[in-house]
């Protein structure tokens, strides 16, 4: 494999400094005098990060290739900084066997534009009686570690319990969609307040999200097993994380970037781009969520990249279907609502998008520290570069893009998974070209 | 005038009043023997209705035959399920035949702010879902002006399932646009979320209470009861009919205790009633009740929506002209059946 110099990259948003990648490794991090057979990446000005890391992706494969394939999938992944991609288990078959994972295991890494890390599905068919293959998931090629039904709750309590115990074993962990069916039916599609009153759509109470979660923590209690809660978007959820946290109890949570940024009030239009589950939530709750990443009571962020082929979206909103894309604009979101206002740094990035998200879901060769022997997956990032998202420009296979439009300043450069450069937004102007220096004296890598 | 009405919101006072005066005309018209007039000759008017409707659908077919549209219904009951055909793909086939206006039934909120964005023709909300229903909120105010004038200050109280109900949605904004005050009363579970922020910022009261809203200070002019359906009851809404007619039906005692107070105090239900739920029989066929003046305003209304719509400054001057000769956007067609000597 061939070497690659990042030159002048501010590390975490820190100091500047060179990165020499050999074999997929950071051999060495300084000031750096290249020669030789190396490509050079020029990050003058840029953020390195660690390769960002999302638990929480729909790619659609098996089953809806109309919608996403791994391989589009995979080159959004690329195109937004991440390095490694949690693909749930909703798809056609469900990822609920041993071989269902090994097949988009494999199939992500002949794409090998990012790791595809298959999340297994909880019970069979995500029907919530009884539990998948858990421990041959585990067992697999795939070495599954996050199980979750997303899409549907694991709402059965007895389920729950079960399917908690008994990841116990493998250190695997239960990723909750946490929305009680009794408060929030298949109908409900639209935060229960005012603005659901108003339009007359079925509202998707924040208690339906909170009451699960409540229960959820008190069942890592009494198991003494891990919960990851999938995209929280009510401050009372926060409430109730924090307070699980403090007592010790084993839980982990994420939230989107389209419920820190985006409100209810959007869907005063009726636009199914802004249907999703769960739905965006009013500016209290959007405000709350920000400051529980701030402060660590949420982990991570995960971007719940749901596409939708054209058709599934054109309906009348309740009959739409939920979801929105997420994996391209992650990134510059997350820069625009919580770096430039200041409630994260750069390094704060690295934790919520890269280093918990990869502990969380068991990657120990992802989230590393940019140093001499880490795997070489990293994002560089321009702070200062705004973007105006354009849908058609998604590498996506679809276009249920919430974010068109919208101008973000921030966004990602280049990302490097496994020492190879898997997106380069330069990579016309920015040559990556043969250091023809290379004769320079005392250049000896 | 705007192109579509799909919100009652989307109407001004001075439009709400300019077509309860069309109105007026299409009223005069619809006693007289020959009840048709020319003014939208030549358009076509499609009533595309996903849901089952008996009297919005006949009235707006009446009112579109009546002022010479071709109107053709259509139903597609079932065809805005994600399986079937894109509710986009339905508007635009529709709309490619070139007609004039949609009026369109759905079960789905939202459906025909939807479809006003994808399609050329006009759109008229008949309906949509559990959102707005603003031809039932003008043909009440229609009727409340006949019977009580000027609504400025009107006490109208709305009572039922407000939740699932666009007729209270569009009545609240068409009512508060008129100068009416408003008091919409229901159980808590059939409260819309949010109401409270919304009443509040709307300016309409709130109650659970039907009795102290009856006898408190301020007089009822009018009291407008809802349809409860009754699988409500299945949902958890309420336990039992029993229970809720009881507090929220406009019993013989509650319509007794309200003439006692005034005596020209109207009665008004969209229809269909469910006699001894929500409304007992002796306040449906009391003189006080102005339930079938609803229906026959009905046709009147839709017309005078159809024509403001439809017949503005952009019709075609045969049509109009070669028998309006004064014919314009501030001059109604009923006047025209006028001149012409339609028999009464």
């Amino acid at each position: 494999m061939s070497r690659l110099l990042i030159r002048g990259a501010r590390l975490l948003g820190a100091e500047a400094a060179d990165l020499l990648v050999d074999d997929g490794v950071i051999r060495e991090v300084g000031s750096i005098r290249a020669g030789g057979d190396v490509e050079v990446l020029d990050a003058d000005g840029l953020v390195a990060l660690p390769g960002l890391v999302d638990l929480h992706v729909h790619l659609r494969e098996p089953g809806r290739e109309d919608a996403e394939t791994i391989a589009t999938g995979s080159a959004a992944a690329a195109a937004g900084g991440y390095t490694a991609v949690f693909a749930m288990a909703n798809t056609s078959p469900v990822t609920d066997t041993a071989e269902a994972a090994e097949r988009v295991l494999d199939l992500g890494r002949a794409c090998g534009l990012t790791q595809v890390v298959p999340v297994g599905a909880v019970t069979k068919g995500l029907e919530g009686a009884e539990l998948a293959e858990l421990g041959l998931m585990a067992r697999s090629r795939a070495a599954v570690r996050v199980f979750s039904d997303d899409g549907h709750c694991v709402h059965d309590a007895r389920v729950m319990r079960r399917a908690l115990e008994y990841v116990k074993t493998f250190g695997g962990v239960v990723s909750q969609h946490a929305q009680d069916p009794r408060l929030a039916g298949p109908d409900a599609c639209c935060h229960e307040g005012e603005v659901s009153g108003r339009l007359g759509l079925t509202g998707w109470p924040g208690i339906a999200e909170e009451s699960i979660v409540a229960r959820d923590v008190m069942l890592a209690r009494h198991t003494g097993s891990r919960v990851h809660v999938a995209h929280v978007s009510t401050a009372g959820t926060v409430e109730v994380i924090r307070w699980a946290k403090a007592q010790g109890i084993d839980v982990t949570a994420e939230v989107t970037p389209h419920h820190l940024a985006l409100t209810t009030d959007l869907l005063a239009g009726y636009d199914p781009v802004y249907k999703v589950n769960p739905p965006l939530r009013p500016t209290e709750d959007v405000e709350a969520l920000r400051a529980a990443l701030a402060d660590g009571t949420i982990d991570a962020v995960a971007t719940d990249h749901a596409p939708h082929a054209r058709q599934d979206k054109e309906h009348a909103f309740p009959d739409a279907a939920f979801g929105m894309l997420g994996l391209e604009t992650a990134l510059s979101v997350v820069s625009e609502v919580l770096v430039r206002p200041g409630l994260l740094d750069w390094a704060g990035v690295a934790r919520v998008m890269s280093s918990a998200p990869a502990r969380i879901g068991g990657l120990t060769a992802q989230g590393r520290p940019l140093s001499e022997a880490s795997p070489a997956h990293l994002t560089l990032v321009d702070p200062d570069r705004e973007v105006t998202v354009d849908a058609a420009e998604s590498r996506s296979r679809s276009r249920n893009n919430p974010w068109h439009g919208r101008t973000f300043r921030g966004a990602v450069e280049a990302t490097v998974y496994g020492g190879r450069v898997t997106y380069d937004r330069g990579a016309t102007s920015r040559t990556h070209r043969p250091l023809t220096t290379a004769s320079t004296p005392g250049a000896d890598l | 005038m705007t192109k579509h009405l799909i919100s009652s919101a989307d109407l001004s006072r001075a439009e709400v009043e300019d077509i309860l005066e069309t109105a007026a005309s299409m009223h005069d018209l619809q006693r007289r023997e020959v009840k048709k007039v020319p003014t939208l000759r030549g358009r076509t008017i499609i009533n595309f209705f996903f849901e089952d409707s008996t009297r919005t659908r006949s009235s707006f077919e009446i009112a579109g035959k009546w002022m010479s549209a071709d109107t053709i219904n259509l139903s597609a009951k079932g065809s805005s399920t994600s399986k079937g055909e894109s509710l986009r793909d339905t508007a635009m086939t529709v709309d490619a035949m070139a007609v004039d206006a949609l009026v369109i039934r759905h079960n789905a909120s939202g459906a025909c702010h939807q479809v006003a964005q994808w399609v050329r023709c006009s759109v008229i909300n008949a309906g949509d879902g559990t959102h707005e229903h603003p031809t039932q909120a003008l043909l009440d105010a229609y009727t409340l002006r006949t019977r009580l004038g000027d609504l400025d200050g009107k006490h109208v109280v709305i009572v039922g399932d407000l939740t699932h109900s666009r007729v209270f949605r569009s009545n609240v904004i068409t009512l508060k646009t008129l100068g009416a005050r408003v008091t919409v009363v229901a159980p808590p579970t059939l409260m819309p979320s949010g109401i409270g922020a919304w009443s509040a910022a709307d300016g309409f009261a709130t109650s659970w209470d039907l009795d102290a809203v009856l006898d408190g200070d301020d007089t009822v002019d009018a009291v407008m009861m809802l349809r409860v359906q009754r699988e409500r009851m299945s949902g958890g809404y309420f336990p039992t009919a029993r229970e809720y007619t009881v507090g929220y039906g406009l019993t013989r005692d509650r319509l007794d205790r309200l003439v006692a107070r005034n005596d020209d105090v109207l009665v008004l239900h969209p229809g269909p009633m469910n006699r001894g739920l929500e409304i007992s029989p002796e306040a449906a066929d009391a003189p006080q009740s102005v339930v079938l003046d609803q229906v026959s305003a009905g046709v009147a209304v839709r017309m005078a929506v159809l024509y403001h719509l439809l017949a503005g400054d952009d019709t075609p001057a045969p049509a109009v002209a070669a028998t309006t000769p004064s014919s314009t956007h501030a001059s109604p067609p009923a006047t025209t059946a006028t001149t012409e000597g339609a028999a009464r």
